[in-house]
């Protein structure tokens, strides 16, 4: 049943896709960016799906700390995982577009800096996990330590966009526009890459579920 | 039992003195630390000109390198110190609540890295021939900020890490990018402040940015450190 719901969602998100990236490439250009300006469907999106995943790895890692329940250690890490790759795509999207629209691939700006800063804090959250062996010690200093990042992003942010900015103003929130059959299609996409993460963060619960019971059964055969 | 008797306060203390008293007996984590801080103000002056202007300039970056680098090499021995003839289980097992293990142990670790922030700060000013003490009062407090967030984080990430594979590794790489907005706003109120520039009620935004990280984060572990230590 799991699985079938599964492929589901995994067909519509590639549906969904297919359909806008048909669309987007139908998009004319932007007056003053010219077609990079088309990364924007993409590049957002992808950061708001990011944020998503931070938000319920913090209330997953919660979770786990009240009720000692491996299932939400598992979908913290997995929701991390998936969270820090498409981070990762949002800073190598925003990479692309800075070298064509700033002539550089990389500045230190406010959003570029908290953006990275955010890959490293959730680096770090994986790197502590793979460096405790014991599950439940595992599973409780890495739901303690998401917590302190989770709490470190807003001053993060804040803290660096006093220090510098340089990035364009947001296009959503602020000041910004878009015609409102782009931001359609732009709301569609930010639906796709969300589908697309839930498979992923499932596929990924799947693997955690197995190697829990691989544990287990290691174990057992020890003890016999 | 007369210990669960003590007050809170005592407890901390009692900690506190234990944790100062064993560094002070072996010095070897305040040892390592100020030489590395040492190596670390020589080599700045291969890696720029250090003419007088270029490293006022730059003098809040520089110092809280040498002030994270050479404090992470004392919070990692905070509790790495426990784990010889399982100190640590006792030190859980005592009666007295996590919290106050966490605040004595982290007033310990404040005291040890201001002692070396303290050496390391005029021999910078000597090396460099910078003459940083015209703000001293409001230096010292800014210097007392950025230290207890170092060491407020770095004692709950000590207490994390200390089982772990690459312990000495892996400190820094949890504890920095936590402390990158009170580093920041350390390192930008140190250079103005260095430069003469005193704070004022204009330009306080790092100022009460620095004080919110400590508030929030001090609070954040003394609710967690339960869970660290117990599991």
């Amino acid at each position: 049943m799991r699985d079938k719901i599964l492929f589901v969602i995994g067909a519509a998100a590639i549906l969904l896709l297919a359909r806008d990236i048909n669309a987007i490439i139908g998009l004319p250009e932007e007056r003053n960016q010219g077609i990079i300006f088309k990364i924007i469907f993409f590049h957002v999106p992808m950061a708001i799906t990011a944020l998503t995943c931070s938000l319920v790895a913090f209330f997953a890692s919660i979770a786990f700390l009240i009720t000692k329940n491996f299932k939400f250690d598992a979908v913290a890490v997995a929701v991390t995982e998936v969270g820090l790759a498409f981070l990762a795509g949002n800073l190598i999207t925003g990479s692309i577009w800075g070298r064509v629209a700033w002539g550089i691939w990389w500045t230190w700006d406010a959003r570029l800096t908290s953006a990275l800063v955010c890959w490293l804090l959730y680096a770090g959250y994986l790197m502590l996990r793979r460096a405790i062996e014991e599950p439940t010690q595992r599973a409780t200093f890495a739901a303690v330590f998401s917590i302190f990042a989770f709490i470190d992003v807003p001053i993060v942010v804040f803290s660096i966009k006093w220090w510098r900015t340089q990035h364009p103003a947001p296009v959503f929130w602020g000041g910004g526009s878009m015609p409102k059959d782009w931001f359609a299609l732009w709301a569609w996409n930010v639906l796709a890459m969300m589908l697309i993460a839930i498979v992923f963060t499932a596929v990924r619960l799947r693997q955690e579920e197995f190697q829990r019971e691989i544990d287990s059964l290691r174990r057992e055969a020890h003890a016999l | 039992m007369g210990y669960a008797r003590l007050g809170y306060a005592r407890q901390v203390a009692t900690i506190f003195t234990k944790d100062l008293r064993a560094e002070l007996r072996t010095k070897e984590a305040i040892n390592a630390s100020l030489s590395f801080a040492l190596v670390m103000l020589l080599l700045f002056s291969f890696a720029f000109d250090p003419s007088e202007e270029t490293t006022r300039e730059i003098s809040g970056g520089l110092l809280w390198i040498v002030f994270a680098f050479a404090g992470t090499l004392l919070l990692n021995r905070s509790f790495a110190r426990e784990l010889g003839n399982d100190c640590l289980d006792a030190l859980i097992a005592a009666p007295i609540p996590g919290s106050a293990l966490f605040l004595g142990k982290a007033l310990a670790n404040f005291v040890l890295v201001m002692a070396v922030e303290l050496i390391a700060l005029p021999l910078f000013g000597i090396f460099y021939n910078v003459k940083w003490t015209s703000q001293f009062p409001q230096l010292m407090m800014v210097i007392v900020l950025g230290t207890w967030a170092m060491t407020v984080t770095g004692t709950i990430f000590s207490a994390l890490t200390v089982n772990i594979r690459l312990r000495e590794v892996m400190l820094p790489i949890l504890n920095f990018p936590i402390l990158i907005p009170a580093l920041l706003g350390a390192m930008q109120l140190t250079s103005s402040l260095v430069a003469g520039k005193p704070i004022t009620a204009d330009n306080d935004a790092w100022l009460k940015m620095l004080i919110g990280f400590d508030v929030m984060y001090t609070a954040v572990s003394l609710v967690l450190v339960e869970t660290v230590l117990v599991g």
